[in-house]
């Protein structure tokens, strides 16, 4: 005797309505045009020289913010796993807190801090250095992503890493491995699925934002995200809006695609 | 040697984590505008945040929201987790399979096909359609957080109450949902926090005139910020530090943390 299948009825209707209809329609829009007739035009956009500059922008800024959160990330995932259990919970502590915090409040921020007149140059001034003037730059943005998604790749990654016997790593040592040999031979191949969530974790939100580029970019950096949001808000061109989304779909599934291939015990990643 | 290096690498973290905040809370308790300049101790943009309507509309439509989304999908989610148990394997891993879509799809993509569908069918946007947004995609987590309560013992002990003459709905109440609390709570207040913390869906599916915390913070941001948005941010940081705070120290005598 188990549990009625019925109980799942409104959620099946809710995937249906949700999700199911939804991305029916991104592909529909995608692929019609203002008349509803099929073309493949929304979609080819995405060669358009100014959405292909976005496109390469998006993707390189999000590389470069991936690989500062692993570097940022690693050693500290490093450091907490081998302290001791009452100072670990105060470290996810401090490191989950400001992910709590409003994540539109926290790129404010980080405006505050950047701006000309801001917190930072302020501060610069006063002690006769020269302003510091990366705000509205691709570093900025660069700095925003890092700063908002650093969290995400910290705990999958330390979620593998405190699941590492210590008994492995004892061994590693007491037959005379050293210390850089017990990083690279122990902990980096047991962590890999921790780190492939993490990556996805960064790379796809800061593939897909615009948000960030928009606050930090002061308007004058164009990722891919800024482009399709402006089709639905500014433009209303809501079919190549749907096409490029389209485009940024693909690149999503091929980076997930990409990363399992890395992960083959992917069952007790993050998500 | 060693161990100072760990601790001024914490220490460099902890700050680039949190000197953005401290900014904003020192700021909020200045008397000028500056952005650069601490002229004096002052609580007026206190005052100021208080007296915005539309700061304080902001807020109440966030929570509003939050709650009435949370506790929907809450109720959706955990009926649906102990529902695919009953099913087939592969039926369970189809639909899992698409529970998982709004979690791993980027948020733009998600927010515009929900607007995409509203327009489609002629729902004109307005907060309703914002609740609805956000039950969608905080079902998924309630979903992530409920299902690995449903396990054997908890089937076996549902299986017995039914031999034992007690009525599926009554043993349902009094057997499987005590078991599955922790996961339902830590499911509820995922929800509630990603639903207090979403922009880029809410930004897609509002209607004019409905502004969240989020929101309200993008457009105004556009124009210029001013001080009172300061004043926001300290609250909003000073609920959450107690709240942390709270649920870890309730979740202490338990082995299981509701948080992460």
């Amino acid at each position: 005797m188990t549990y009625k299948k019925s109980l799942a009825v409104p959620f099946i209707i809710w995937i249906l309505a949700g999700t199911i209809i939804p991305i029916g329609a991104i592909a529909y829009y995608g692929l019609t045009d203002r008349n509803e007739n099929f073309t493949l035009e929304n979609v080819l956009a995405i060669g358009d020289s100014v959405h292909l500059q976005a496109l390469w922008l998006s993707v390189l800024l999000a590389l470069i913010s991936t690989v500062i959160c692993f570097l940022i990330a690693y050693p500290l995932a490093i450091i907490m796993r081998n302290s001791n259990l009452g100072k670990r919970g105060f470290m996810i502590f401090l490191f989950i807190l400001p992910m709590w915090m409003n994540f539109l409040l926290r790129t404010m921020a980080w405006q505050v801090l950047l701006e000309k007149n801001g917190v930072i140059n302020g501060v610069l001034e006063t002690i006769g250095l020269p302003a510091l003037e990366i705000i509205n730059t691709p570093a900025a943005v660069v700095l925003g992503m890092v700063y908002d998604f650093l969290p995400f790749m910290i705990l999958p990654i330390y979620n593998v890493m405190s699941k590492i016997d210590d008994s492995v790593i004892e061994a590693a040592y007491d037959l005379g491995a050293s210390t850089s040999k017990v990083i690279t031979k122990i902990y980096l191949p047991l962590s890999i699925p921790g780190i492939v969530s993490g990556i996805n974790m960064v790379f796809i939100p800061s593939l897909t934002t615009f948000v960030i580029s928009n606050m930090l970019g002061g308007g004058k950096i164009n990722l891919i995200g800024n482009i399709i949001e402006q089709e639905f808000t500014v433009s209303s061109n809501w079919n190549l809006g749907s096409g490029l989304s389209l485009v940024m779909m693909l690149f999503i599934i091929v980076s997930m695609i990409f990363l399992e291939r890395f992960d083959k015990t992917g069952e007790d990643s993050f998500i | 040697m060693k161990k100072y290096l760990k601790f001024i690498y914490i220490g460099i973290v902890v700050l680039f984590l949190y000197l953005p905040i401290i900014a904003l809370v020192v700021l909020s308790f200045n008397e000028s505008k500056s952005m650069s300049v601490f002229s004096g101790f002052s609580l007026k943009w206190y005052e100021e945040m208080f007296s915005n309507r539309m700061i304080m509309q902001a807020v109440i439509n966030t929570f509003t929201i939050a709650i009435t989304a949370s506790v929907t999908a809450t109720i959706i989610g955990t009926f649906a987790a102990v529902g695919i148990d009953g099913m087939k394997t592969k039926q369970q891993n189809l639909i899992l399979g698409f529970n998982n879509i709004p979690l791993l799809n980027a948020d733009i993509v998600t927010g515009i096909a929900l607007l995409l569908t509203f327009l489609m069918f002629g729902i004109s946007l307005n907060w309703g359609t914002v609740y609805l947004a956000h039950v969608t995609f905080c079902i998924p987590y309630v979903i992530l957080s409920v299902r690995p309560r449903v396990n054997k013992s908890v089937n076996t002990l549902y299986e017995a109450a039914l031999d034992l003459g007690a009525s599926r709905f009554y043993a349902f109440v009094k057997i499987v949902l005590p078991e599955l609390r922790p996961g339902i709570l830590a499911g509820l207040l995922l929800s509630f926090t990603m639903s207090v913390d979403d922009f880029v869906i809410t930004h897609f599916t509002r209607g004019a005139g409905i502004n969240t915390i989020s929101t309200l913070i993008y457009s105004q941001v556009k124009v210029g910020i001013r001080p009172s948005l300061f004043a926001l941010s300290t609250i909003i940081f000073a609920l959450v530090l107690v709240m942390l705070l709270l649920v870890n120290f309730l979740s202490k005598g338990r082995k299981e943390s509701v948080i992460y």
